[in-house]
């Protein structure tokens, strides 16, 4: 793996935020994938066909990308099984009780230039990285 | 067709995080690993992205409404509390024991991949578990010491 690649960031990044802007502009919403997931959770009759279709075409967008490159899933997962359902756990309800991920708080709402989003989005990069530290460099070390 | 328009936003936005290899957690951990081999692609990824939303929202904000939808959805809080920045800093160690936050997590499903598949259901138990103690009444019998 290529240590750093600005370009198809910063590539990948634009078309996120064209992403972003196609559903404010079409659908008045933000593209906060925690949210638009969580409500699923308790789905409306007029709620449900826009998560789902944002939903399906987030995987089916990432599958097309897969294809063109040949199929390879680019994914090293090297957690363990107790490690990912914690992770898991705590990215559901700190994302739920926080209203808003990477997506939402990060992409969308420093777009908006929201504090709350700011404030949000430095708090949870500060923690990641913390919590990196500890696992790699303080109990792994 | 604005559930034709969510498709084909949420496909260019799955399609953005697979280029940009933000599905990918040991590209994401080795941006939160700063004492490491530390790789600032994420930064970059948040970079292209923010540059098109800031300029591009304040155009779609000056609508008065969506092309198909009944107004614009909108958080209207500004001020900080305790859930906000307890509930970030909860998923940012979630974040940074895995590599994966929610939009990567489910872009990712498609390669079918067992531990990404229990890492996205732990995160809906996670969230069914937030929403359920975090919904009005459901603490608040302790919280007024009625008993």
């Amino acid at each position: 793996m290529e240590p750093f690649t600005p370009v198809s960031a910063l590539a990948g990044g634009a078309l996120i935020g064209v992403a972003a802007t196609i559903l404010l502009y079409t659908n008045g919403r933000i593209a906060g994938v925690s949210g638009i997931l969580y409500g699923l959770l308790s789905p409306t009759r007029t709620d449900a066909p826009w998560r789902l279709a944002f939903v399906v075409g987030l995987i089916g967008g990432a599958g097309l990308f897969g294809v063109l490159m040949g199929g390879n899933a680019p994914i090293a997962i090297t957690s363990s099984w107790p490690l990912l359902i914690g992770g898991g756990l705590l990215v559901g309800a700190g994302t739920l009780a926080g209203q808003g991920c990477t997506s939402g708080h990060g992409v969308c709402g420093i777009g908006r230039l929201s504090t709350r989003s700011m404030v949000a989005t430095a708090t949870f990069m500060v923690t990641a990285a913390v919590t990196v530290f500890v696992v790699r460099h303080v109990v792994g070390a | 067709m604005g559930v034709l328009a969510a498709l084909i936003s949420g496909t260019i936005f799955g399609f953005g995080l697979a280029l940009s290899q933000m599905i990918d957690p040991a590209k994401v951990l080795g941006f939160l690993d700063i004492a490491g081999v530390w790789d600032p692609t994420l930064a970059f990824v948040m970079a292209g992205a923010v540059a098109v939303t800031m300029i591009s929202f304040r155009f779609v904000l000056k609508r008065d409404l969506p092309v198909w939808g009944d107004r614009f959805f909108l958080p209207t809080r500004s001020d900080l509390d305790a859930r906000l920045l307890g509930g970030a800093a909860v998923f940012g160690v979630g974040w940074g024991l895995v590599g994966y936050c929610p939009g990567p997590a489910l872009a990712s499903l498609v390669y079918a991949l067992p531990q990404t598949v229990v890492f996205v259901i732990a995160m809906l138990v996670g969230a069914a578990l937030a929403r359920a103690s975090l919904t009005p009444g459901a603490l608040r019998p302790a919280a007024t010491g009625t008993g």
